[in-house]
């Protein structure tokens, strides 16, 4: 198969890469762009270390190809923080010591923040959040650390910066 | 009990590391590439057990873009292992030369330009095999006419254990009651999300870095400079940010070892990352084990003996299993006072995974079966199982016979609280159940098997002209927050803020030596050397303030806050700023430094230290489907002094959260020696929607030996979950269940067997 352009945005900024057919977006963004904290932690789409919003939804980077994601806007961790501020999702899992190894986190990141975007204000049950990140695996918190991160950035504990 | 109010320490603080890790700037050797970089992929045994005839790698070497393809031929075919002081023990060849002894095993490695063709490569190796007979299970290795699977090891035996004291079959005479158990305890994977991965790079000088995800620079350092018949120090080990070990982390793995033959043959840097499959079928893994349980109890419940025998699947070789044979047979003691005690464990070959040390190390097996068999003989006699810890459990002041000192413990107030809050909850509706369980974990090992000439850890301190401070630490975080553990002593310390510290780890070139993150051993023993090092430097920081304050020499000065003062009077003294400008001038412009190290003396068999913790599990099971449903797990933990409050409740709920997945849901199935689950579709681990709630007491206690107070705590956390759940399933149901993970199928099971023996009586 023919290698072929890709063009699309990641982040806000736009780019244009000639990948083969099959490269996996979460390839295009770790090997091609080079942003690695995006993370791959299983082959099965299982673990979640990968997830990366595509026009603001989530989605396990290494389940998509990266050409389907032409015209399209991809966010990872990189693009959370702004100018250097942090977005309340990371000050939020600082407070709450929501990462250890910090190999998962990118991922849990990615996953909250489309689940607290969607809310658009409405408060969340406990039950809600923790299938929010339902598709991220942990080794090293147990995730009631993350849920208290989540829960107080939708009890609206954090403002943007 | 301590009663010091500190300005860092126990304050909750940011994890130093928290900003890279939350705005993915943390690299992991999994996101290490280097210029001119090449790609490996490893060819693995399908065969449990089986003699290498011949490989032919002539294929793969025509593949355009292969650079190289090694086999045991291409290395110095040494044989390794951990425990490096004996050498029986040191029985694995990566690469093996003449023979595969489980499933998984490498046998040839290929480097490429892309990681595409070293796997395609893979499949133009021609292995010829002559298949051997193989045997799975150390009940069955054991016996006579079992197949060979170490040449000269009789019976497969390759470590025994023997742990005695008191008179055992006097105890067992004394007794009113004896009762004995046969328990299976499964193995666990340690599933680190970041999966075993290395970068080698070997330059013509004859120097060897690798960047790789480790528990213990140091180690790897060691280990990798005698297989491949390096200098120590032509060996540099960095360790980027880890993403976990969990006692997986530090003996060499296949991705370290053929990525540096690689690299050592072709002068190029090499990189390996396991796939999640080969990381669950050759890495290794927690050691599953069979225990024979004989126990001694008068009628008021007091513990007269206990006799155990333990069988451990060790797998194909040695690694730390060794070490998991020893602790698990000490820790199944723990937490009591048994007037006699004898232990006898036997670590037997198998063809299947090597196993080694898991968070825990051998305790989560041992208290598997202790706690329950406690409980099952307090329910036999009637006896109150609160009650019963309380009269045999450990107290401050005790010695185990001939193994330990308990300097501090706070047991009895685990027990109390636990104890009140169980009672709150009153009487549960049908089918559920709280079980306990009691435990203590060691802070460090004292053994040194690994002949390390050096502290088992040490740290230097020095301080710049502004007041910043670098601390430069062996020991390795791997997620833990040792980082930020030793920054909160060294600002304590030295009376400065957590922010002036800068802590540099995971270097081999520029760290000190430090066996690193396994047995709970950092806060203890990284915190003394850490804290020895900021006293070193603070001493000669106050000669000058003595002499530039012109004070009597009669008062104490000290630091906090960055203010240099008399303790006397706080308000007199000057600001730590200018008084390291004017020292570091009166030093003839040297930087102060510090130097700290700790090695445990006189502290017994096992550790200097010892934590303590009692911990209830509120389960509900559904009769029909045999599911369980952990509704809370409530814990009270005795860890002396906490250093760092956010880090010390994440630990313990982590610890809560693989402990729950060893105790129901984490399981390793094989048939015929192939793991029938190496992936995370089917290996399965606590995700968010099942986790329980996990609420802690932290007891206030003072830990003599410890930095400030401290101890363990973290890892000794997976010890009792398992046993508390089987406790919740017996009073629930009153089923008694030996034999983890305590899946549905089991439960089921054991609900029809006493539905069976009820029909008959």
């Amino acid at each position: 198969m023919k290698k072929q352009v890709l063009t699309f945005k990641v982040n806000g900024d736009e780019y244009e890469i000639l990948i083969h057919p099959k490269t996996l977006l979460a390839e295009a963004i770790r090997d091609h762009i080079g942003l690695t904290g995006t993370k791959r932690g299983c082959d099965t789409v299982s673990c979640g270390a990968c997830t990366v919003l595509v026009n603001g939804m989530s989605v396990k980077s290494c389940s998509v190809l990266a050409i389907q994601c032409e015209g399209m806007e991809v966010s990872t961790v990189e693009g959370l923080e702004k100018h250097g501020k942090l977005s309340p999702i990371q000050r939020a899992f600082l407070d709450n010591g929501s990462y250890q190894c910090g190999f998962c986190t990118p991922g849990m990141l990615m996953s909250s923040t489309a689940f607290l975007d969607d809310l658009a204000g409405k408060k969340p049950t406990e039950e809600e959040i923790r299938e929010s990140i339902e598709g991220n695996i942990c080794r090293c918190t147990g995730y009631n650390s993350i849920v208290r991160a989540i829960d107080a950035v939708a009890q609206g504990k954090y403002k943007e910066e | 009990m301590s009663h010091k109010k500190f300005s860092v320490i126990n304050t909750p603080v940011h994890n130093i590391d928290g900003i890279a890790k939350v705005t993915g700037r943390a690299t992991y050797t999994f996101d290490v590439t280097l210029p001119g970089m090449l790609y490996g992929k490893i060819l693995r045994s399908p065969h449990p057990h089986a003699k290498i005839v011949n490989i032919d790698t002539s294929r793969a070497m025509e593949l355009p873009g292969v650079h190289a393809v090694v086999t045991g031929k291409d290395t110095l075919g040494i044989k390794q292992g951990i425990w490096r002081r004996y050498e029986e023990l040191c029985d694995e060849q990566i690469l093996p030369l003449e023979k595969v002894r489980y499933i998984g095993e490498p046998v040839a490695a290929v480097a490429a330009v892309t990681e595409e063709i070293a796997e395609a490569a893979l499949d133009l190796i021609d292995v010829e095999y002559e298949v051997l007979p193989a045997v799975y299970e150390p009940l069955e290795a054991i016996k006579k006419d079992a197949p060979t699977i170490h040449e000269g090891v009789e019976r497969n035996v390759n470590v025994t254990r023997h742990i005695e004291w008191g008179d055992a079959d006097e105890g067992f005479e004394e007794a009113d009651y004896i009762r004995e158990d046969w328990f299976k305890c499964s193995g666990q994977h340690h599933m680190c999300m970041e999966t075993r991965a290395a970068v080698s790079s070997f330059t013509p000088e004859g120097k060897l870095t690798v960047w790789t995800s480790t528990q213990s620079a140091y180690y790897h350092q060691g280990l990798l400079a005698g297989v491949f018949g390096l200098r120590e120090g032509d060996v540099r080990i960095l360790a980027p940010y880890v993403g976990g070990g969990f006692g997986g982390k530090f003996e060499i793995d296949s991705a370290q070892f053929c990525s540096g033959v690689l690299s050592m043959k072709l002068h190029k840097p090499v990189k390996i990352v396991l796939t999640r499959e080969e990381d669950f079928i050759a890495s290794k893994r927690r050691t599953p084990m069979f225990y024979y349980v004989r126990t001694g109890m008068k009628k008021d419940g007091t513990f007269c003996a206990r006799e155990s025998r333990m069988f451990s699947n060790g797998g194909a070789y040695t690694g730390m299993g060794a070490t998991a044979l020893y602790l698990s047979g000490f820790f199944h003691s723990f937490p009591y006072k048994w007037k006699s005690y004898r232990y006898d464990g036997y670590r037997v070959y198998t063809n299947t995974m090597p196993s080694t040390s898991m968070r825990g190390f051998g305790a989560p097996q041992a208290m598997f079966c202790s706690e329950q068999q406690i409980d099952w003989m307090c329910a036999d006699l009637g006896l109150d199982p609160f009650e019963v810890r309380r009269k045999n459990g450990h107290t401050e002041g005790y010695e185990v016979p001939g193994q330990a000192f308990i300097a501090s413990c706070g047991l009895e107030q685990c027990i109390n609280e636990i104890e009140k809050w169980v009672k709150a909850k009153g009487k549960l509706p049908a089918n559920r159940g709280i079980g306990i369980s009691s435990c203590g974990f060691m802070s460090g090992g004292i053994f040194n098997w690994f002949d390390s000439p050096y502290s088992f850890s040490s740290a230097v301190v020095t301080i710049n002209v502004d007041g910043t401070v670098g601390l430069h630490v062996g020991c390795q975080d791997i997620g833990q927050g040792s980082n930020t553990t030793m920054a909160i002593i060294a600002a304590e310390t030295l009376g400065v803020k957590i922010e002036d510290i800068k802590v540099h780890s995971g270097d081999t070139d520029h760290c000190p030596a430090d066996l690193g993150a396994w047995g709970s051993r950092q806060t203890l023993m990284a915190g003394n050397a850490v804290k020895m090092a900021c006293e070193d430097a603070k001493k000669q920081l106050l000669e000058f303030a003595y002499a530039e304050m012109g004070i009597n020499i009669v008062y104490d000065l000290d630091i906090k806050d960055r203010w240099v003062h008399i303790v006397a009077r706080p308000e007199r003294g000057l600001p730590y700023g200018d008084l390291v400008k004017k020292a570091l001038r009166g030093k003839d412009g040297q930087r102060i430094m510090g130097r700290g190290y700790y090695t445990p003396h006189r502290k017994g068999m096992i550790s200097p230290a010892y934590s303590y913790m009692m911990q209830a599990v509120d389960a509900e099971i559904d009769p029909e489907t045999g599911k369980i449903k952990i509704h809370e797990v409530m814990t009270a933990h005795d860890c002396g002094q906490p250093i760092n409050p956010l880090g010390l409740i994440g630990q313990l709920e982590g610890a809560a959260s693989m402990a729950l997945g060893y105790a129901y849901l984490e399981d390793m199935p094989f048939e015929d020696g192939k793991m029938m689950n190496p992936n995370l579709v089917d290996y399965k681990v606590i995700k968010a929607p099942e986790m329980p709630k996990t609420d802690i007491i932290e007891i206030d206690t003072y830990e003599p030996e410890g930095p400030y107070g401290a101890k363990e705590a973290g890892e000794g956390l997976t010890n009792p979950t398992a046993a508390a759940l089987g406790n919740a399933v017996f009073n629930a149901m009153g089923i008694q269940m030996k034999e983890l993970p305590l899946t549905p199928e089991r439960i089921r099971t054991a609900l029809r067997e006493k539905k069976e023996q009820e029909a008959q009586k």
